[in-house]
């Protein structure tokens, strides 16, 4: 058995099963929903486990000819990049299960089926070796979110609903003509077969060529990731969406974008990369700066948080762009520390709302009189997510910056801005909802965490104290696999080749 | 050595008290909350005593932290004679502040019942994070301290939650430190970029070779981020403000050792600005800037731990005059020095605070000489250290400082010395107000109890002995560049008697002829004004950073560039496309004869084009 598809189709059995479920007992299909997706998320586990780090290249390789003509095939694989972020996927579903036990309230049955699907969706985006596969999973995971937000969001959905998904679509509809177009020249759409070719020679663009391919897949990418200036769709989306879809909008869904920039734009279209990388880098800190800026002045709980997204995001886009292996690792770091985190922070805010039905920071205050554990635990979370060293996004920050400032360091001081802006915005969001006296309505709503939110809790701010204490659990894997990219990109920017000496000296020590 | 179990005693006092501590008693809460500190202490000892002379740093090895191509960095600790002089410091005067506490925080309830745990358990974490900054082997692991110090003073800042003045005093204080941090920050980016590495050791050996440009860039952006931490020009705005917690906060944090860490800082980097004259130079002038600055503040100020605030701020300013005119032991002594008597002063407004019910402002108080003899007694030894008095800790390191400076500048001694005599001059105001003449409040003052007099009593010993019972620059001569030891009996007279005469004149002004303070001020109303706001700078910064950037958040970038623009072309693609539809849609009308009409029309075009374009061939 192929473990990897194993992990892949359990969730489409879920939710297959899920759908057998009678509508007339919703607790069975929550329990289904929990038990299924911690089984998957079990045997996730044996990914990392198995794992083998001396190798080079995919691992758990499963390569299934699919349709004839044309010759489409069902291949799937991972590296180190798309390992963990499989385990994000499956560590964050039961999460968002439990998290909608009682928040949802009406066709639960359908809920949970969605939730389940979208687990398949996700992880198909990150395994699949085969570019029109790609592009299958790619949309699978498109339809239940705008499911998940359009028939149970809030009182804007159906408007928030159709801007993410046409927004989104545009990109897509892009993608897949660059990918016939790419199979017209290539002859495949395996992805490996491509790399080979490019490599050897064998099949090359011309640089116009090149430059609308990479502007076809990196704008496909860009709107999901999202990137100023195609970034207005997530503050709807997020707002409106339940907790379980923000927190699979944010943690997950965003990153199928910064990973297909990583996995796709570099290593085919490497010139093309090379040529708009300033552009690019410096729409990454607009979004870095803008989105604290506007993050800032945000009422609303959630869209402070999907603010913070774009400012984050625009962290995963620099490290990329930087080409350096720090600025990589630090990017893919980034990628999990931001699932983790602000996944958390989604999942904190739904709390607040189930208990108080208000977003509006302005209808809170005192909440830490009220209920001292939830507070804490929002602390930590809002301290793991402006960077406070010894929790994870400290570590992901660190290596982004440290990456970009090999490559230029005036980049990393206009992005190093965001910093100080982060610790602006979720101090303030902070202070307004839990410190000053308590008001007479948050003292009746409030409760403190019970047992099953303890539950949820427990695992996120586990994961961000590991990722923060002890990151070489996750980065070896990581860096074999950013190695690569940069290899087949062959766009490393040297600090290995200028500091020879200089390392030399640090090591003998 | 276990060096890891100095600051992770303190640790598992802050889990355990943080965890169970709602449960807790306070004598529980006490055992776990002081008894890690005071371990701590007691092993720092038996560390220092089994590592003897230390003539170099002995080194502990840990596990990589973060590795990226050719980049790592560990998690390693050091101690050297410099990390000794920290760590006694942290944790003997920490245990002293601790044990304080007690009784100060006995009467005192945070917002929920839990206040007294509470307390203990981020102090003790402060403690962790001091030590885990004092015994880093490299940049990133002392950073990771000095942030985590600075949010154990954003969470004591705010400790009175339930008070918007307190919570947004704790914000302020954590987003200035945060630009600060901004410095520190690029400042190790640049360090990696041009060394390959964070460890104090590869770095620091290999500094003499770097060209000079590098070194100022390095060794100024390292001072932006000491002038957040040790509240310098411009950044020094926060500390004020951070008065709103407790006192023992204020002692432990905001005097003795939190805010020196960007002296010891900079005082490590020594290599780095010692090939970096222009870098040294601009510290120099900050700190000589900030001192006296700060201490014309002090003069106006009424509530009595705003003027040990400011007083803070200028002693500040002294160590890094030492730093930055190359004296490094001599603003590593004045550090420990001024440990000792501003905690003391901290410390003993505190017991006047505490005697008081509450009251801080010193128009309320006044007569408290003879109703509060320890605390009086106590406070009296920390005010003639601080003023220099010949004999006293303070006058051995201010005067190291200020000869130090006249060497490399004379201008920075005058205006240190005039320094010295505002300092003494609203010091001793302040004793004078609080201390003599009659009592003008309307409670009735009680001495403290044992547990906050006996800390008292100890700090006021050292205040009056640790100048030659610790002779730090001896102690550190291995650690720091020699600098060449000068005597100058005029120089320090003259500097000794800039201190007595502000004690004079303050004498004068408030008990002598106690109407003179007020008809000064009145005649000066304008200077007096200008000072007693502080110079307006928080407003300055409020109207010309705070509020554009809130403002300009809000409305050109949300509400007229998202909302607006990006938002208005994207709807507006979508309603044109709808409008499109929606016209084109007529022609789906689901009517025969018209869509035959339409076949019609087709043919007929298609006719036509292809007679215009010559017929079928």
């Amino acid at each position: 058995m192929n473990l990897l598809s194993v992990v892949l189709f359990l969730p489409l059995v879920g939710f297959l099963i899920a759908l057998f479920i009678p509508r007339s007992s919703p607790q069975a299909s929550r329990t289904w929903a929990l038990v299924i997706s911690l089984a998957i998320f079990v045997i996730s586990i044996g990914l990392p486990v198995m794992l083998d780090n001396s190798a080079t290249g995919e691992q758990f390789g499963i390569d299934v000819p699919w349709i004839a003509t044309p010759a489409i095939h069902f291949y799937i694989a991972a590296d180190g990049v798309s390992m963990w972020l499989v385990m994000l996927s499956t560590f964050l579903t039961p999460i968002c299960v439990l998290i909608s036990w009682r928040y949802i309230q009406h066709r639960i049955k359908e809920f949970f089926a969605f939730l389940l699907l979208l687990e398949f969706g996700l992880v198909g985006v990150f395994i699949a070796q085969d570019l029109f596969l790609f592009y299958v999973f790619w949309e699978i995971s498109l339809i239940p979110m705008y499911f998940l937000v359009g028939i149970w969001g809030h009182d804007r959905r159906i408007y928030a609903a159709v801007k993410f998904f046409l927004y989104t679509f545009a990109g897509s509809v892009l993608m897949l003509a660059a990918i016939i177009y790419l199979y017209n020249r290539a002859g495949t759409f395996s992805y490996p077969a491509i790399l080979a070719m490019l490599s050897s020679g064998r099949l090359m663009f011309d640089s116009t060529e090149q430059l609308l391919l990479f502007l076809a897949f990196f704008i496909a990418f860009a709107i999901k990731v999202p990137l100023f200036p195609l970034h207005t769709w997530l503050p709807d989306a997020h707002v409106e969406a339940p907790s379980a879809g923000s927190v699979m909008l944010a943690s997950v869904m965003l990153k199928m974008g910064t990973f297909g920039i990583l996995h796709y734009c570099l290593p085919l279209f490497p010139s093309a990369a090379r040529t708009c990388a300033p552009w690019i880098v410096v729409l990454a800190i607009i979004g870095i700066v803008y989105g604290a800026l506007v993050s800032l002045v945000q009422p609303n709980m959630k869209k402070l948080v999907a603010y913070s997204s774009v400012s984050h995001l625009g962290f995963v886009v620099l490290g990329i762009f930087s080409f350096t292996q720090l600025g990589l690792d630090g990017a893919v770091y980034q990628m999990l520390n931001h699932g983790i985190s602000t996944g958390a922070l989604f999942v904190l805010v739904g709390l607040l709302y189930e208990r108080n039905h208000s977003l509006a920071i302005a209808d809170y205050g005192g909440v830490a009189t009220v209920a001292p554990w939830l507070s804490t635990v929002f602390l930590i979370t809002t301290l793991a997510s402006i960077g406070l060293p010894m929790l994870n996004n400290f570590v992901g920050e660190f290596m982004v910056l440290q990456g970009t400032a090999i490559a230029n360091f005036t980049w990393t001081v206009f992005a190093a801005v965001g910093v100080i802006l982060s610790a602006c915005y979720m101090l303030w969001l902070y202070q307004r909802v839990f410190y000053g006296e308590v008001s007479e309505n948050v003292r009746r709503h409030i409760p403190d965490l019970n047992l099953r939110e303890w539950a949820v809790v427990v695992p996120l701010i586990a994961m961000m104290v590991w990722m923060g204490v002890y990151p070489m659990s996750f980065l070896p894997p990581v860096s074999k696999a950013t190695a690569r990219v940069l290899d087949q990109a062959q766009i490393n920017v040297p600090f290995k080749v200028e500091l020879p000496r200089k390392v030399e000296v640090a090591r003998a020590r | 050595m276990q060096l890891w179990l100095i600051p992770l005693l303190p640790f598992a006092g802050f889990l355990i008290n943080g965890v169970f501590g709602r449960r807790f008693s306070k004598g529980l809460v006490n055992l776990f909350g002081i008894g890690s500190v005071v371990l701590a202490f007691a092993w720092v000892l038996k560390t220092i005593s089994g590592l003897g002379p230390l003539t170099s740093p002995y080194i502990e090895h840990y596990y990589t932290w973060i590795q990226s191509g050719a980049f790592s960095v560990n998690v390693d600790f050091a101690v050297d004679r410099l990390t000794v002089v920290m760590l006694l410091v942290v944790t003997g005067i920490g245990s002293l502040i601790h044990i304080y506490s007690i009784g100060y925080m006995a009467h005192e309830h945070g917002p929920h019942d839990g206040g007294y745990y509470r307390f203990f358990a981020y102090l003790n974490l402060f403690m962790f994070f001091m030590l885990v900054l004092v015994l880093a082997q490299n940049f990133l692991v002392l950073f990771v301290g000095w942030e985590g110090v600075g949010l154990c003073s954003y969470l004591l800042i705010g400790f009175y939650f339930d008070k918007q003045f307190a919570t947004t005093a704790g914000n302020k204080a954590f987003i200035v430190n945060r630009i600060g941090d901004f410095g520190y920050s690029l400042a190790m980016f640049y360090i990696v970029k041009n060394f390959g590495s964070l460890d104090f050791s590869a770095v620091f050996q290999r500094a003499p070779g770097m060209p000079q440009d590098t070194l100022t860039l390095i060794g100024i952006l390292l001072m932006v981020g000491a002038a957040g931490k040790s509240a310098q020009i411009p950044l020094y705005v926060w500390l004020p403000d951070a008065m709103a917690g407790p006192t023992p906060v204020s002692a432990l944090i905001h005097a003795a050792t939190m805010v020196t860490a960007g002296v010891y800082m900079t005082a490590r980097s020594w290599p780095i600005y010692t090939h970096a004259p222009i870098a040294m130079e601009v510290i120099a002038v900050i700190g000589i800037a900030t001192a006296f600055f700060a201490a014309t503040i002090g003069i106006t100020q009424n509530d009595i731990k705003k003027v040990f605030a400011y007083s803070t701020v200028s002693q500040l300013g002294y160590m890094f005059v030492g730093v930055g005119v190359g004296a490094f032991s001599a603003g590593i002594w004045h550090l420990v020095t001024h440990a000792f008597f501003k905690a003391l002063l901290f410390l003993g407004s505190g017991a006047v605070i505490h005697a008081l019910a509450g009251e801080q402002d010193l128009r309320n108080m006044g007569g408290l000489r003879k109703k509060i003899p320890w605390t009086f007694w106590t406070m009296f030894c920390a005010a003639l250290a601080i003023a220099g008095f010949p004999g006293t800790s303070g006058f051995f390191s201010k005067d190291a400082i200020l000869l130090a400076a006249y060497q490399h500048a004379p201008w920075m001694y005058w205006l240190g010395t005039l320094t010295a005599g505002i300092t003494a001059f609203y010091v001793w105001r302040a004793m004078f107000l609080a201390f003599w003449g009659d009592y003008r409040g309307h409670e009735h003052p009680h001495e403290s109890p044992p547990v906050m007099t006996i800390p008292l009593a100890i700090l006021a010993l050292l205040s009056l002995s640790g100048g030659f019972l610790f002779k730090v620059p001896t102690f550190l001569a291995g650690v720091f560049p020699a600098a060449e030891e000068v005597e100058n009996m005029a120089l320090m007279a003259i500097s000794v008697g800039a201190g007595l005469l502000g004690i004079f004149i303050a004498y004068v002004m408030y008990v002598a002829k106690p109407g003179m303070a007020d008809a000064l001020a009145g005649s000066m109303k304008g200077l007096y004004t200008l000072v007693y706001n502080k110079y307006f700078v928080d407003e300055i910064y409020d109207a010309a950073v705070v509020n554009p950037t809130v403002e300009g958040s809000s409305l050109v970038l949300w509400k007229g560039m998202d909302a607006g623009l990006i938002d208005g072309i994207v709807n507006g693609i979508g309603s044109l496309s709808k409008d499109v539809g929606g016209v084109l849609r007529l022609l789906q009308s689901g009517n025969i004869r018209s869509y035959a009409a339409w076949v019609l029309f087709g043919s007929v075009l298609v006719i036509v084009a292809m007679g215009l374009g010559g017929g079928i061939r």
